[in-house]
């Protein structure tokens, strides 16, 4: 069994800043994450080379690496089988990972919404296309319609340009109205505002729409248009992909398979970001969607907190808690969802992909638990990550308790789990 | 508001139970506290299966199956109805050397079987390792999809006016049940189907026997049948130890269930990583590709054991008291029996087999036997 005496999952900015601030101290910082880079989402790289582009980002890889954290690459974790343990899984192996102080830095992913043709080849996740990209998809020369909502669909678009997409337009289902008071927030932030006009530049001229909302994707066999709306006026644009998300929802399995209490749909912290569970902390969006900046200072401070230096924990958090609160609050406000979206579905359209359930299948049921129990909706390999949230847009349901392994892992693996006694039942025959 | 039938607990068997009475043409009321079929019901395999560990358990086993293959062509599509029979697989010669006195007994009770040499049972079953001694078919035995088919039997009963309340029990005697809010309900009949929840009953010796079951993601084909050891029978009749058991079911989806564990005295619904462990390597001893396959969820659920193994169905001291509970594995299986015996008996109708080994009242007799 590997020991460390503070382990962070998830090497996004979060996780980033959490062991370099903890591996400042003398002890043993493991910093694991399932991707085969650091980074994260928004920091997702193939290597740890250098991108003159974002230079934000290579200063905190490179404090990383001098920090003397230990990193451990695809990994992921698939049970807590006892209080101090994490059970990991790298290819097929099996490695248990004890601790003495947990960091919670797992990011966010996509909010997918079901509407009619979302399911046909060419329509993806905005976030799920970029990382397509920077993995090595032709996209350049590919006519992009970005849709939904969130800052990710601006960065997304800009992402996509870069790689040489036509992109055909944004569309922004909030309001300008919304979009205005979320941009005197970013306003605030110089380094916000500079990010903006960067991406702006690099959409070079592409229309970017608020108050729009795709209705449908159409193509039989692919997608060839995409059917959009502005409430009043609908149209149709012709093009090879559709990359659509609707804001992000935080993955705070994790946390909830380990215990912790959570308020609403995020993990409760308190001010050194740690949760109801006295060694584990959380930072970054399961704590609250609240971006870069958040995720960077909120991983410092766990860093710091669970290294026992708390003064300068608090400081960084009297610093900037309220500015960053207020950050959080505006984005929520910019981006909450139209009730327009949560009709979109036809009785005929797939809600969960994984076990193939329709709309209309789930419309008889008052709660998750019924419906999974009846429809298997949730129950396929991805375990309900993405008609979880959606079905709590659309019903309102709240998700239920998280199991082991939380994801898919080899049989082979279960059988290495175990860890307490070398012993097997008795009398098995 | 009177009922001629209330009956305790919405899992397969009370559903069961309603779809009966009501359809006779009885005034029935269930009541769930929770989510119908979300309990045992939703933690079981589905295998619907004759067992032979006693004369008493082939009848019921055998009259259930029957009356689950008159029902199948009606069952909804979400029930997963698949006649894929029960390979039993022999390890080794003295396992098999059993087969034939386990044929004779099938075929005594009208049940159609076979026996496979290992060449045979290669082809049926590519997956499985080599070496193995032979097996045992029964052709008939079948699986579904246990919430589907609990939902499928209350919607019957409901559509034959049976009221579905959601609320706690917590005293249930003399034609009257008493809810969590003070309300009285008065009835008939009482039955009182809450599988391993004994709280309303608790002087019966019904003891929890905690399962873990695997699901993997879809390999369709890889395996045909439900295919169980032949040694399952040792180890399930133990009252005593944890054991693990090779048991694994084909579903519709292509996905395959991993079962299959038995421990007593733990009351504990968390993953058991010991157990899981175990009963893992066991299937992965006789099908080894299930190493490579990958496991999406794993969970536990409560079988009701009893000490004889056999359920109780029927009437209790107090008479208008009915019990349908301790069904240990085969409470699936049995749900459609067990409430056809139950509404035959309540109806005064003749039934096509003995209720008398399944009667509450020997339990009684065994505890005066042994003072």
């Amino acid at each position: 069994m590997t020991h460390a005496e503070v382990l962070i999952v998830g090497a996004g900015p979060a996780g980033i800043a959490a062991a370099t601030a903890a591996a400042r101290t003398s002890r043993s910082v493991l910093l694991l994450d399932d991707n085969h880079a650091p980074g994260g989402q928004i920091w997702r790289t193939d290597s740890l080379a250098p991108n003159p582009r974002d230079r934000h980002r290579d200063a905190a890889l490179t404090s990383l690496q001098q920090s003397g954290a230990q990193l451990l690459f695809n990994t992921r974790v698939c049970d807590a089988p006892a209080p101090g343990i994490l059970t990991t899984l790298s290819g097929e192996a099996i490695t248990h990972i004890e601790y003495d102080k947990l960091i919670l830095a797992t990011g966010a992913r996509e909010r997918l919404l079901p509407f009619p043709g979302w399911t046909l080849p060419g329509v993806s996740g905005a976030g799920g296309l970029q990382a397509l990209t920077k993995g090595g998809f032709p996209i350049a020369g590919k006519r992009v319609v970005v849709a939904g909502t969130g800052p990710l669909l601006i960065a997304v678009a800009a992402h996509l340009a870069a790689a040489h997409a036509n992109i055909v337009c944004v569309a922004e289902q909030a309001t300008l109205t919304q979009m205005a008071a979320f941009a005197s927030a970013i306003a605030s932030s110089p380094a916000k505002i500079w990010q903006g006009i960067k991406f702006r530049a690099q959409l070079r001229g592409a229309p970017y729409h608020t108050s729009t909302w795709p209705i449908a994707a159409l193509g039989d066999t692919h997608l060839t248009s995409v059917r959009l709306t502005d409430g009043s006026r609908t149209w149709e644009e012709p093009c090879d992909y559709l990359a659509c998300g609707f804001h992000l929802v935080p993955n705070t399995e994790l946390a909830s398979l380990l215990g912790c209490t959570f308020n609403g749909d995020f993990v409760a912290v308190d001010v050194l970001q740690r949760t109801s569970i006295g060694n584990i902390y959380c930072a970054g969006e399961p704590v609250a969607i609240g971006g870069l900046d958040a995720a960077l200072i909120q991983g410092e401070i766990a860093g710091l907190a669970a290294t026992d230096q708390l003064q300068q924990a608090q400081a960084l958090h009297q610093r900037h808690a309220t500015s960053l609160q207020r950050f959080v609050t505006r984005l929520e406000a910019a981006f909450r969802l139209r009730p327009e979206l949560l009709t979109l579905a036809h009785p005929e359209d797939i809600v969960c992909r994984c076990e193939d359930v329709r709309f209309e299948q789930l419309v008889p049921y008052t709660s998750w638990t019924a419906a999974k129990l009846q429809t298997r909706c949730g129950m396929g390999p991805c375990q309900g990550r993405i008609c979880g949230p959606a079905t709590q847009s659309l019903f309102g349901w709240k998700p239920t308790s998280v199991r082991a392994p939380l994801s898919p892992v080899p049989v082979s693996a279960f059988i290495q789990f175990d860890l307490r006694t070398p012993t097997a039942p008795q009398e098995i025959p | 508001m009177h009922y001629d039938v209330i009956i305790i607990g919405a899992g397969i068997v009370g559903c069961a139970c309603a779809r009966e009475c009501a359809t006779a043409g009885l005034k029935v009321a269930i009541i769930e506290h929770h989510i119908p079929a979300a309990a045992t019901t939703a933690a079981g395999m589905g295998h619907i299966v004759t067992m032979d560990d006693s004369p008493a358990q082939l009848a019921l086993t055998a009259y259930s199956r029957g009356l689950w293959q008159q029902l199948a062509p009606q069952l909804p599509a979400s029930a997963e109805y698949e006649a894929c029979g029960t390979l039993w697989v022999a390890a080794d010669d003295e396992e098999m050397a059993g087969v034939s006195a386990k044929q004779s007994v099938y075929t005594a009770a009208g049940i159609a079987s076979s026996t496979l040499s290992p060449d045979v049972l290669a082809s049926a079953e590519p997956a499985l390792r080599r070496g193995l001694s032979g097996g045992f078919l029964v052709p008939d035995d079948a699986v579904v999809y246990p919430p589907a088919s609990a939902q499928y039997f209350l919607q019957q009963a409901q559509a034959s006016g049976t009221v579905l309340l959601q609320a706690r029990v917590i005293r249930a005697a003399n034609h009257s049940v008493q809810l969590a809010d003070a309300t009285i309900l008065h009835t008939g009949k009482i039955i009182i189907a809450t599988g391993a929840d004994i709280s309303l009953t608790p002087t019966l010796p019904i003891q929890k026997r905690k399962g873990h079951l695997l699901i993997t993601d879809r390999y369709p084909g890889l395996i045909h049948h439900q295919i169980v050891e032949l040694g399952y029978l040792k180890s399930a009749h133990k009252l005593t130890a944890d054991s693990v058991a090779f048991n694994v079911q084909p579903r519709q989806t292509g996905q395959i269930l991993i079962g299959s564990s038995r421990q007593y005295g733990n009351d504990d619904p968390g993953l058991d990583q010991r157990i899981l462990a175990a009963m893992l390597e066991r299937a992965i001893s006789y099908i080894p590709a299930l190493a490579r396959v990958s496991g999406i969820r794993a969970w536990t659920g409560f079988r009701a054991a009893t000490p004889d193994k056999l359920p109780l169905i029927g009437p209790t001291e107090d008479h208008s008291v009915f019990l349908a509970m301790g069904f240990e594995g085969l409470g699936i299986t049995n749900a459609t029996g067990a409430a056809r015996l139950l509404a035959d008996h309540l109806l005064l109708r003749p039934s096509a087999i003995p209720l008398t080994p399944y009667l509450p009242e020997r339990i009684k007799q065994e505890a005066y036997a042994h003072a």
